[in-house]
């Protein structure tokens, strides 16, 4: 399991940093997002893996899961859910402003 | 308990929110309540001062919830001085803007208060995590800001900014996941009673999450691979914006402070992550900000390149942490904040005098109030360069002190030597050029107005205060920084304050 997760982790923030590197805004978007997946789950990691801890401290049961990593995601998915929403409204004006999505745009040289 | 540690940061989001309802008011409405905010800033930083300077810690639980499990907030000398010359440049940044730029956009003193209270909060809190949300709500409102009056220069400035800082945020989540998935805790305090305990298996992550936090802050510093974002962001802001951008590089230099008095510094294995890297890539920064200047065509570009050099100076006393580097590092970041927005708003006025050629350094029209503007270029130029006798000289001449024992001493006096006599030749061409060389033809365009609008004025006399003010009552700001700088290389009565002796935590380590 733990494998697996790994795996997927380093999938998605090599993806995501190979499409932060494109020259156009719109895969850049998208690679920040990919990045942020990758971050929001390893975050989430951070609380270990578990299917069977119960998620209230109940007196006899087990070790229950760690809550602070789910509240630290949900705070970080939705700081990173703005953020992009913000990157996305300036691509678009940047794009009506030169016609072309390319990050170099416009530029003078 | 006094609630007077998150006035600081109630106040700003307060009047933001006001300020969002009342959007469709007029402008002197949203002036009025704005500036109300800050004045009531201006007090409450004040008496943070003073209730700091008694020497304790002073610790506001959020919720009463105690330390670990909860958000602290933390008062002592560093953060009040911090939000009191954030206090004290939002005044700037309100008064230029009442020149008018803030009618280029609807929301403009919104984004200023939140602004105010993403710093302000940053300065203030305990917990890292805590620090993570007040960078992004300091860095959303930037964003804004950045692109304020619109323009193609601006949004592609802003495109970059953006990108850029949203990719520092992935990185800075990556580090706290990290932190949290092997220490257990975001709360600084914490953080450095548990390094101390830390296992030889976990240290490596530690060590590598612990640095990924360390580059997000010198990117928001603007060290020097990191660095090259600065200028054009900053020359490409409107005019109060570009003054308010003088503390974000700071932003980055005191969450580095923080983090390696309480953090870095407490356990053996993290001690030395900041060296020997961090005073060679400061010296780079120096050289490449002094380079930037030397080659800039634009006031704006020098002054921009001015933050690179005292961002170099302070990461040198940063990096080197001994009491009195810190102290010098204080002193040095309240003396290069004010002056630097100073000469931003000096750029501004001058450009306004020469109509087209705005802010080139080439020759144009002659400036109509040749004798005021050029005695206060003069002064501001003498600052900044780190002559005698105003307070870059005291500024500099403490830093270059704390830093004689260190094995980079050489360079980095010759680094700020060398750089400050490039900044006065610099600024000397530039003043030559725009004050000494008129042209008799008018061939730059239309006749500009020779009047200096009242708010930026104001703002100027507020920031070129500061440097012969800071010379003059440079003995109780230098013993302030000090016992600044003393209260922040005892990590261990932070701690004490914030855990408390008697409590006992009882932590099992997750598998």
């Amino acid at each position: 399991m733990e494998l697996v997760i790994a795996l997927a982790l380093g999938v998605l923030t090599a993806s995501g940093l190979y499409l932060l590197l494109r020259p156009t805004t719109f895969s850049v978007v998208l690679g920040l997002t990919l990045l942020s997946y990758a971050v929001n789950v390893l975050i989430f990691l951070g609380g270990r893996l578990g299917a069977k801890s119960p998620p209230l401290a109940v007196p006899g049961a087990d070790t229950p899961a760690d809550p602070l990593p789910q509240a630290l995601v949900l705070t970080a998915i939705v700081i990173g859910f703005g953020m992009t929403a913000y990157l996305v409204a300036l691509a678009l004006k940047a794009k009506g402003e030169c016609d072309t999505d390319h990050v170099d745009a416009g530029d003078a040289r | 308990m006094s609630h007077l540690p998150i006035l600081p940061i109630l106040v700003p989001f307060i009047a933001a929110a006001v300020l969002l309802l009342t959007h469709r008011r007029s402008t002197a409405t949203k002036r009025a309540i704005s500036l109300t905010s800050i004045v009531a800033l201006l007090i409450v930083a004040a008496m943070l001062l003073i209730t700091a300077n008694d020497g304790t810690i002073h610790v506001y639980r959020l919720g009463n919830w105690p330390a670990p499990f909860g958000i602290v907030l933390m008062l002592d000398r560093l953060s009040a001085l911090m939000v009191a010359v954030t206090a004290i440049l939002g005044l700037a940044v309100l008064s230029s803007a009442m020149s008018g730029t803030d009618r280029q956009g609807r929301h403009f003193h919104a984004f200023l208060q939140l602004e105010l209270a993403g710093l302000n909060g940053a300065f203030l809190t305990g917990d890292l995590f805590n620090l993570f949300v007040f960078f992004e709500i300091l860095l959303l409102a930037s964003y804004a800001l950045l692109v304020h009056g619109g323009g193609l220069a601006r949004t592609r400035a802003g495109l970059g900014y953006v990108i850029l800082n949203l990719a520092g945020s992935a990185l800075f989540l990556v580090s706290l996941g990290l932190v949290y998935g092997t220490l257990g805790t975001l709360n600084m305090a914490d953080l450095s009673l548990v390094l101390t305990k830390l296992s030889a298996a976990d240290q490596p992550l530690v060590r590598t999450a612990l640095a990924l936090m360390v580059a997000v802050f010198v990117l928001k510093a603007a060290l020097l691979p990191l660095g090259f974002w600065l200028p054009g962001v900053y020359t490409s802001a409107t005019l109060p914006v570009s003054v308010l951008f003088v503390i974000m590089t700071k932003v980055g230099i005191y969450a580095l402070l923080r983090l390696s008095t309480i953090g870095l510094a407490t356990a053996p294995f993290t001690a030395g992550l900041l060296q020997p890297w961090l005073p060679w890539l400061a010296v780079g920064t120096i050289a490449l900000g002094s380079l930037g200047a030397l080659a800039a065509r634009r006031f704006a570009i020098v002054v921009a390149n001015l933050v690179m050099i005292s961002s170099g100076t302070l990461l040198l006393a940063v990096a080197d942490g001994s009491p009195p580097a810190l102290a010098a590092a204080l002193y040095y970041m309240t003396h290069s904040t004010l002056v630097t927005a100073a000469l931003f708003l000096m750029g501004d006025l001058i450009a306004r005098q020469r109509g087209a050629l705005a802010d080139r350094l080439e020759t144009g029209p002659r400036i109509a109030t040749f004798m005021g503007l050029g005695a206060v270029y003069l002064v501001l130029a003498v600052a900044v360069s780190g002559a005698p006798p105003l307070s870059g000289f005291l500024a500099k001449l403490m830093v270059m002190q704390s830093l004689a024992h260190t094995p980079t001493a050489v360079a980095a006096w010759a680094a700020l030597l060398i750089s400050g006599l490039v900044v006065a030749l610099v600024l000397a061409r530039a003043a030559s050029v725009i004050f000494w060389e008129p042209e008799k033809s008018d061939a730059a365009g239309p006749a500009p107005s020779p009047s200096i609008p009242m708010g930026i004025r104001t703002a100027l006399v507020l920031m070129l205060a500061g440097a012969p003010l800071l010379a003059v009552v440079a003995s109780p700001i230098a013993s302030y920084a000090r016992a600044a700088a003393e209260q922040l290389t005892a990590p261990a009565r932070y701690v004490e304050a914030v855990i408390g002796p008697a409590t006992r935590i009882e932590r099992e380590r997750r598998p």
